[in-house]
């Protein structure tokens, strides 16, 4: 290319095809349809990547195999037999762990400048994430259907009705859509998609398996009982269990779930977007 | 248009103990291409950054078309287009997806950002790899499609940081033919740069950039008069002309093979008005 072609008459000679709006806000329509379009990019980039998706399976399927036919015969789970016991925490740990992609990304993105380009576009940069985070919730919903397809292949069998099951499958959903935005925070306060790859995992190991996800709490010594006994994993994990298999009442772990899933919004939505804008 | 399309005062960023614009003070035009030029660090991506919202400011004042940076920044977004040196480029994504997305965003109707995508890829000569990833694009088509992404939505001011930083010759060829062509249609554009030769060509009016600060400003040539004698080196067509020729050249019609006029180069601008080297290194912030 050495010549480039003008359009006739010039720049100057095109009316704008849109007119310069002054509004000093963003209508929430405007936000929403941003947010499609950015979920939609976060989409398309994900089926150009099936790898990417494949990867998110392997360490799940490794701990299935690993619990199930391994270590699961040592943990003593009372009347439930342990593949009904470790399905469901294995379900949690997918979703938790499929959420920590959302900080990942935007590293990468950050890195290559792209975040920079849209924060440079007029946009809310709420839409940004909450964008990121929607489509990341699309992506986990998938995980999460291989996951349960697979606990089915070596012997899961959920006795609870299908309304249940599918409530826990939600209420996984909306705690994975949750730790999307902790998992945000966290790689937009992280300069480099090294360190975010580093600390941005770290913090959630404690979380999972100082929890009921595995292993009932009953044994765990006292410090690690009393911090899994509140550990928002192993009350999410106790209440899809129930949903899914029975043996208690969802309706406590459940509810306290959802206290820590709205304390956690509250608190990460605000300083995700904070952060976005220092980035 | 009576309105500045930059007007920067007393603008002051400090990265700890960096301050990479300490007391800037800068006025664009509407409608001209202006060079910043400066070295690594100087404060170029810094001023960039403010000015495209990206950045706060930490004392001063920056307007973009009459509106503030800090306080009325969505309608500062509204009328700029950002390209740079990072080719900003969503890699899984074709070039045609790639514009799309930006129009979308800048506001434009589905049908209207599909009409500008398929221009501005036949404009930059990307139509043949449209509908390719750009991950499989070279770095010159992939400045191009940022280009291209920064300009989509017709923003009235453009800001280009180092958009040939690390280019081959050819491509930075092709990119110096677009920003020609804005020029011709009257946008307004700033465009940085470490290469004399780019403002040279490019630049109707120049800014030096030192350590946070303009230190010299003018069209091309004021700048480079300021700073001292042109060299003109000749070629005899005859080797024996040789001793005659100086003495000859002032009064008589000397068969003159080729003319070489060395103007200064951008080592001597910057030791001439910063009492350093260009290439000496000065901290740089990301």
């Amino acid at each position: 290319m050495t010549r480039v072609p003008e359009r006739p008459g010039g720049r100057g000679a095109e009316p704008l095809a849109y007119s310069i709006s002054d509004r000093r806000h963003l209508t929430p329509a405007e936000v929403l349809s941003d947010t499609r379009v950015l979920a939609g990019r976060q989409l398309r980039k994900v089926l150009r990547r099936p790898m990417y998706v494949v990867f998110l399976f392997i360490q799940p399927v490794l701990f299935v195999l690993l619990f199930r036919y391994v270590f699961g015969g040592a943990i003593n789970t009372g009347h439930l037999s342990y593949v009904n016991y470790l399905m469901p925490g294995i379900i949690v740990m997918t979703a938790t762990f499929g959420s920590m992609t959302t900080g990942l990304g935007l590293t990468e993105d950050m890195a290559g400048g792209v975040v920079d380009r849209l924060r440079s576009l007029p946009i809310s940069h709420a839409a940004i994430l909450i964008g990121r985070t929607a489509a990341d919730m699309v992506t986990n919903l998938v995980t999460l259907v291989v996951m349960i397809g697979i606990g089915l292949l070596v012997g899961f069998r959920p006795s609870q009705p299908i309304y249940d099951f599918i409530l826990a499958v939600l209420l996984t959903l909306a705690f994975a859509y949750v730790f999307s935005w902790i998992s945000a925070w966290v790689g937009l306060a992280s300069k480099n998609p090294e360190t975010a790859q580093s600390v941005g995992f770290i913090w959630v190991f404690p979380l999972v398996f100082a929890s009921s996800a595995f292993t009932p709490t009953t044994h765990m010594v006292a410090p690690v009982k009393a911090f899994a006994n509140v550990n928002p994993i192993t009350l999410l994990t106790n209440a899809a269990r129930d949903l899914m298999v029975g043996g208690h009442s969802a309706t406590a772990p459940a509810l306290w779930a959802l206290v820590w899933m709205v304390g956690l919004l509250l608190l990460f939505v605000p300083l995700a977007v904070r952060q976005l804008r220092r980035a | 248009m009576s309105e500045l399309a930059v007007e920067v005062n007393g603008l002051k960023r400090s990265f700890g103990d960096v301050h990479a614009l300490n007391g800037l003070h800068l006025e664009i035009k509407p409608g001209i291409v202006f060079g910043l030029l400066g070295p690594n660090g100087a404060g170029k991506t810094t001023l960039v950054r403010v000015l495209s919202t990206l950045l706060q400011p930490s004392a001063g004042s920056a307007r973009v078309l009459g509106h503030d940076v800090v306080a009325d920044q969505l309608a500062v977004r509204r009328r700029i287009g950002l390209a740079g040196q990072f080719a900003a480029v969503d890699n899984e994504l074709t070039g045609r997806e790639n514009l799309i997305m930006v129009a979308r965003l800048s506001r434009l109707s589905a049908k209207e950002a599909a009409r500008r995508a398929t221009e501005s890829l036949e404009r930059y000569s990307l139509a043949d790899v449209a509908d390719r990833r750009a991950s499989t694009y070279s770095g010159g088509m992939r400045r191009r499609l940022d280009l291209a992404a920064g300009l989509i939505a017709s923003p009235p001011l453009v800001l280009l940081d180092e958009p040939t930083t690390g280019l081959d010759p050819r491509s930075r060829q092709e990119l110096w033919d677009a920003i020609a062509a804005l020029q011709r249609e009257g946008t307004t554009v700033l465009l940085t740069t470490q290469y004399l030769e780019e403002v040279d060509r490019l630049a109707e009016r120049i800014a030096v950039i030192d350590q946070g600060r303009i230190v010299a400003q003018g069209t091309p040539s004021e700048l480079k008069d300021a700073v001292g004698q042109s060299t003109v080196s000749v070629q005899l067509t005859n080797a024996a002309d040789q001793d005659a020729a100086l003495a000859a050249l002032s009064q008589h019609g000397i068969a003159v093979g080729a003319v070489d006029i060395q103007r200064p180069s951008l080592d001597d601008v910057f030791l001439e008005l910063t009492g350093h080297k260009a290439e000496e290194p000065v901290l740089e912030q990301a």
